[in-house]
Order: structure tokens, then sequence, then C-alpha cells
């Protein structure tokens, strides 16, 4: 009998093609979306928000429409009273979805703190399988009652008195913000979640959701009055956009939770302990260790050899992202010059060597070593935000900071061009330190890249905490190993050499 | 069925299990002993793939725990050290739920779950929701969610620490019963008793190293030396430890008992009764001081704790 249901297990568990073991893995999940929505609705905190907010909310909404409209007519500022109602829509529809960020944090680290989540993990189910079952388990009882609540809300606007017709692509509109909302703090609250061991804990760092947020739907209430295309059959332009931005946020979040989301991060943390000193030694220790076994390097060679470039080869990835990103850039920049409404009617007055005399004057010792250290705290200071944006977006905000330079790089060079001025002044104003300068913010942004990403997947057999850890520690090495030495060369070049090689090229050295 | 070499785990600069090496042959019971924070659970973990080992490698029911997580979760049924029961559902839907999640036929879910209830005695609570049940009936459950799906490994964490000693005897009757039906069993427990009773191989852990396994025989000759007998007289007899010096080196006495030990009872002990008898004195008992698992257990530990790191003991 035992054999009989060894093999049963043996066989089930491993399945052929993608579409098998997508239905194999949606019905596990799905097994616990079951048993927790069923547990959900046993409980009368979750179950009389849920009726309220879709049974009754809606009416008092409807009744404060009918009751504004009349108000705002009374002004003569219909406009405003038209677009209460679908703004009203959303109101109605984002209140029930509030709950399943109470409900994802219940499911999840409720669980853990009951002790109850051991027994499942110690079950055949997949990672996946539990993240996703707990992930439609918290969406689903709010979002019935979210699309209940603006059914009813519909309903009672489209037969009552306000015989509202609304506009159907801004309902997709409004359903599909609901929906995806929902998801960003569901998604978040994994992210939460895994962060702490006891929900007073999670519902303090719920705040981190709940602001953000909070602050969208401000911004989408005012798009929903002011934008000029609310009444676009198409839906409003801005909408879209903000749905877009939040399908990539979900995205990233989906991929940090289902990273985050496993047996080994659930149980490994016991206690809620900042351990700052303990964190800032490991970090420490990473960034002088030559090996896998932590040996501190011996010599600065010693050093550059067996940790210096050995972060060097992890962020090799994000580096050729980078270029790419940075080539794209520049084609933007010089692409955008093109167009006739960014054009700039410079025109080539003067000669080249009169502006190279007058630039001459400029040329001493004290305007060059200001220039210096201009050049080099500007380029760290930069290079230091994206690394610190970087960190808390998925290392996204390191790609769209430095790249940003290189649009208005290639827009200049485009209208330097388009005035018929020889460009080669240019070349030699960038090249000339951008030889060291420009391979510098390439690895600089590609270890901030690197840094913010490595959340999304952290290097197997690390947590996602050690794995944040070994990377800072990269980056560190990095910054004082390559970058910093290099931005001080650059600067010097910058300073003391470009401006005599652009002299030169403009016939005035 | 449980092949476990040099298992290592980690926790930031906390080494949480060192090197832990274990063997455990099908129908076999192993008792993994030792005080609280030793490295059991994180031993368990491993084995049931909850946590990675940071190195060493095992293999539980020939699946590898590190290339084949899901089967070995499949062929393994954990007692975890808290039962974490869902305590808004009533036990009949509790079980069905874990039975989906083992993929048990519908049918075979119920027949399997009313037959555990009913031989663990708790089938008058089906319909109660777990939240009121007692501490020992919650145990009992979570034994019942690990038996479910007829696992060929058990791993148990303190299975009876919170029953009556009725339920108890329940539960290592059921673990008796079962090892014949070729199931292996990891326990870890504090209840020394019941792991001498139950445990065909004993492995005593402390600071995530295995200091000392074997059988519990081995282990006692081990540390506690060879067996201790007790010889009980009629009456009060003065000269006896003198008079019998020269067969057995007395350990301890009083004034109608002597204790000694001895590697040969065989031949010492007949010899002994001859003597005692020859010289008039009228014997009441002569027999082994029974030896405990926790004399071995203390000792081992005692030991350990003058003994400097990997000084690992095999019995």
């Amino acid at each position: 009998m035992a054999s009989a249901a060894v093999k049963t297990a043996k066989t089930e568990t491993i399945r052929p093609g993608v579409w098998a073991q997508f239905r194999w893995t949606m019905s596990n999940a799905l097994i616990i979306t079951r048993r927790e929505v069923r547990d959900s609705f046993r409980d009368w905190r979750i179950i009389a928000p849920i009726v309220i907010l879709t049974f009754l909310f809606p009416f008092l909404a409807q009744f404060v429409a009918g009751q504004f409209v009349n108000y705002v007519t009374g002004f003569g500022a219909e406009l405003i009273g038209e677009r209460t109602i679908p703004f009203l829509l959303m109101v109605v529809g984002f209140f029930p979805i509030s709950i399943s960020l109470v409900i994802a944090l219940e499911t999840f680290v409720g669980e853990k703190e009951r002790r109850s989540l051991e027994p499942l993990l110690s079950t055949p189910l997949t990672n996946t399988e539990l993240y996703i079952g707990k992930t439609l388990a918290a969406m689903i009882p709010p979002l019935v009652s979210s699309f209940g609540g603006m059914a009813v809300y519909m309903g009672s606007l489209v037969f009552g008195e306000l015989g509202w017709r609304p506009q159907p692509m801004l309902i997709v509109q409004i359903v599909t913000l609901t929906t995806v909302q929902a998801l960003v703090m569901v998604t978040g609250a994994v992210v939460v979640s895994s962060q702490t061991t006891s929900t007073r804990a999670a519902n303090l760092l719920a705040s981190f959701i709940i602001i953000p947020m909070t602050l969208l739907i401000q911004g989408e209430s005012a798009i929903m009055f002011l934008a000029p295309d609310a009444e676009s059959s198409s839906g409003i332009g801005a909408l879209w956009a903000i749905i877009l931005g939040m399908v990539v946020v979900v995205t990233l979040l989906l991929r940090v939770g289902n990273s985050i989301f496993n047996r080994e991060e659930l149980l490994g943390r016991t206690i809620d302990q900042l351990n700052l000193k303990s964190a800032a030694r490991r970090i420490w220790r990473h960034v002088w260790m030559v090996d896998a076994t932590g040996r501190p390097a011996r010599s600065l060679a010693e050093w550059y050899r067996g940790g210096v470039f050995a972060s060097l080869g992890r962020i090799k990835t994000a580096a050729w992202i980078t270029m790419a990103v940075f080539l794209l850039a520049l084609a933007a920049g010089f692409a955008l010059g093109q167009t006739p409404e960014w054009r700039l009617t410079l025109v080539a007055t003067g000669s080249l060597s009169e502006t190279a005399t007058n630039l001459g004057q400029y040329m001493n010792i004290s305007t060059q070593l200001g220039g210096f250290r201009f050049i080099l705290w500007q380029n760290a200071r930069i290079l230091l935000a994206a690394t610190l944006l970087a960190m808390f977006s998925f290392g996204v905000a390191a790609l769209v900071l430095t790249p940003a330079v290189y649009v208005v790089l290639g827009y200049l060079l485009s209208q330097v061009m388009l005035s018929g001025v020889d460009p080669a002044f240019m070349f030699a104003g960038v090249l000339t330190h951008g030889i060291v300068e420009i391979p510098v913010i390439v690895i600089a942004t590609a270890a901030a890249l690197y840094l913010g990403a490595v959340v999304t997947k952290p290097p197997k057999g690390m947590t996602v905490g050690q794995a944040w850890m070994a990377a800072l520690g990269d980056v560190i090495r990095i910054g004082i190993g390559v970058v910093l030495p290099g931005l001080v060369l650059a600067a010097a070049i910058e300073a003391y050499i470009t401006p005599r090689v652009v002299l030169l090229v403009l016939g005035g050295g | 069925m449980i092949e476990a070499y040099e298992l290592t785990k980690v926790f930031d600069d906390f080494l949480a299990v060192d090197r832990v090496s274990l063997s455990i042959p099908a129908g076999s019971v192993l008792a993994l002993l030792g005080p609280n924070g030793a490295g059991k659970t994180t031993t368990v973990r491993m084995l049931t793939c909850i946590l990675a080992p940071n190195s060493g490698r095992a293999t539980v029911a020939g699946y590898d725990i590190i290339e084949q997580p899901e089967q070995v979760r499949a062929q393994v049924g954990v007692l975890t050290e808290q039962h974490g029961l869902y305590e808004r559902m009533k036990a009949v839907e509790y079980l069905d739920f874990f039975g989906r999640v083992y993929r048990l036929e519908a049918a075979e879910r119920r027949r399997r779950a009313l037959n555990l209830m009913d031989r663990f005695g708790l089938t008058n609570a089906l319909d109660k929701r777990l939240g009121e049940y007692s501490k020992g009936m919650k145990q009992k459950l979570a034994l019942v969610r690990a038996m479910l799906h007829n696992p060929p490994v058990l791993l148990l964490d303190e299975p009876t620490s919170a029953m009556d000693p009725h339920s108890a005897k329940l539960v290592r009757d059921a673990i008796i019963e079962l090892q014949r039906d070729e199931r292996t069993f990891l326990i870890t427990t504090h209840n020394l008793t019941e792991a001498q009773q139950l445990a065909d191989k004993i492995a005593i852990i402390r600071s995530g190293r295995i200091i000392a396994s074997g059988a519990f025989e081995e282990l006692a000759r081990q540390f506690v030396g060879d067996p201790v007998m007790e010889l009980r007289t009629a009456a009060p007899f003065n000269g006896l430890v003198k008079d019998v010096s020269d067969l057995v080196m007395v350990e301890s006495s009083g004034d109608d008992w002597i204790r000694y030990r001895t590697t040969d009872p065989y031949s010492i002990n007949p010899a002994l009764l001859r003597r005692v008898t020859g010289l008039g004195v009228d014997v009441v008992t002569l027999a082994p001081v029974s030896q405990t698992l926790e004399d071995v257990y203390l000792q081992v530990v005692k030991e350990d704790e003058g003994v400097p790191a990997n000084g690992e003991r095999s019995g």
C-alpha cells in the first residue's frame, strides 16, 4: 500500500510539456487558493467589510454622486459633476481591494506567525505553486467585492435617476487599474511579509505600499478630472501609461516575490532583528575577500586579481545591457534633434579660432583645479545617486539617470552637425577624457543595475538578503577599485588636457 | 532509506549543523537526541528539503534532497515541532485538504483519514473545529496528517510531547507497527525513555555536531562502561566485599548488597553465587542494574563538554 502511494507521487511530480506543467502547477495552486478563500470567508473581520463595501458603499457613492452633480450644476460646472461619477467608480473599486493587502499580510506572514506554514512547506508543492495559490487567495475575495461594488454602483447610476451612460473604454480602464492595483498590493505584501515574522511588523511595513498607492490614486483622480482626453473613446492616455507602469511594477514584484517566497527565506528568518553591525561586517568581508572561503586579500595586486576582477565578471551581463541602453540613449538624442520641432536654429557665425582664443583666456591653474573638483564631484554624485535609486527600483533608476546625459549629448551632436559646424571639436571635447570616463560610467551604472536587480533573481543557494549583501560588496569593491580612480583620472584629463585638445582642434592652440 | 553525508547548515554567521552524517536503513528508527538548539530541527528541515544545506549531501527514500526536493517531500511524512493546524477548519476538511495536496483520490482520502482518526481515538472529533481541540488532540491530528499519504519515511519532531500516557502509548504502538511494515523513522525527542524503547539507533547531537551514535547497548558500553550487577543478601553480612574481592571489583556496597561491573556475567555470576552461598549467606537477588539512556546521554554530553570540536565518536 505504501509503495502504491510512493509510485503515485513519483510519477505525478514529473510531468512533461509546458502546457501540462502549467495545468499541473495551477491545479496544485488552486488547492491552496480554495482552502485559503474558504478560510477567509469564515473570518467575520474579512466578510463584514466585503459585504459593506460591495452592497452598501456603492449606494452611498451613488447618492453622493447625485447630490454633487446637482450641486455643481447649480454653479454651471456640469463638467466637474460628470467627471465625479467615474472618479467615484474608481473609489468604489479601490476600497475593497485595499482589503487584499490585509488578507495578503495575513495569508503570508500570519500563517508564518501561527506556525502553520511549515506543514505546508513539507508537502511536495513547489514554491511557485504555493506562491500562486496564496497570491490568488489574497486577490480573489477583494476583487470579487470590488467588481461587485462597481457593478452595483454602475447599475444604480445607469438605471437610476442620473441615467449615466459611461464611456466603455473608461470603464475598462478603471477595472484594469483596479485589478493591477490589487496585484501590486498583494505582490508588494509578499515582499513585505518576507522581511517580517509578525503581522504587527508587517502592518507597519505595509505603509511602504499604502502610501505610494494613495498617492497614485490621488494622481489618477487628478488625471480623471483634468485630462483633456477624458471623453476619448480610446480612454485616457495618462491612465494607460499608469496601467503600463503598474504592469511593469507587478512583473518586477512577482519576480522578487517568487524568488523570496521560498522555503529557505520563509523559515530561515526567525526574528525581526536588524543587526547593522553584523551586516556591515559581512559586507566589508565581501569587499576584501579574494575567494569563496572569504579569505581577505594579502596585497593590492591579489585584491584586484581575486576580488575586483571577479566582481567585474559578475556584472558582465549588466554591463552589456548598460552599453546597449547608452547607445540607444545617444541615438535617441540624435534622432530627437533631427525632428523639426526640436531643431535649434543655430547659425555658424564668427571663426572657430576666435572662439578658441576667447576660451584660451580661461585656461589657468586655478580655473582648471576648480574644474577638476567640479567634474569629479558632479560625476561622483550622479553615479552615487543612480546607485542609491537603483536599490529601490530594481536597478531601473540607474538605467534612466545616467543615460540621460547621452540623450543630451546625441541631441547636441545632431544640432552641431545640422548647423554645418565641423563636429570634430565635439568629439575632441568628449572622447579625450571619455576614453576613461565612458567605460568607468558604464561600469558604475552596470554595478548599480546589478545591485538593484539582484533581488529579483538571487544566485542559486543564496537568500535575497545574502545576495544583496554580496552584490553590495561587489559594488563597493568596484567603486573603490575601478570607479573612483577612473573618475579621478577622467576628471584630471577633462580639466587639464581636454580643453587644450579642443583648442587645438578649434585652431586656437 | 535515509543516507546523509556531512550535512552542514550555516545561518549568517551561526553554524547550526556541522557535518552531520546519518544512515537509517529501511524499517528502522533513529532517535536524534540533543539539547535545545542543538540542530535537530534544522537537520530534519534539511532532510525535508525545507532548508538547503550549505554543504554535504543526502538521499531520502532514494531521492536526492538537493536535486529532487518535490520527490523527497512526496515520500516523507513530517510532524513538525509546532503542529500548525488551521484552527477554523474541521478535522475532516483539514485532512481532505492535505489529501488533495498529496494527490490522493477522494475515496482514498476519506478512507485513510477515517482509519487514522479511529486509530488515534479521534473519531468523535472529526466534525469539530480544530481550534476546539486540546493540545494532545492537535498533536495526534498532526501525526495523522503526517501519515495520511502512507509515506515510507516519517520524520517526527517530539511526537508525544503533549500527549497523555494513553495517547503516547497509542503513538508508540503505531510507530512499532509501522516499523514492522518497513517504514523508516527519524524521531527527535527529549523523552529518553521513549527513545530507548523505540529506537534501533541513537544519535546525540550537540552544537550542530553528532557527538555519539550507535545502538543503545553500544553507546552504554562505550560511555557508561560494562553492565553493573547487584547482589542482595537476606541479612546484613559483614566482610562480604572482602570475601569476594578476588572474584569481582566491587564498585559500591551496603549492609546487605554489593554492586560490581563485569564483562563476563556468564562465568562471573555463577562463581560469585557459589562463593556467597558457600559462605552460608542467603541470596535474595542477583540482577543487572538497568542502564538507562539518560545515563548514557548525560555522560556523552558531559564528556563532550571537555572535548574540543570535531571530536566525533561512533558506537
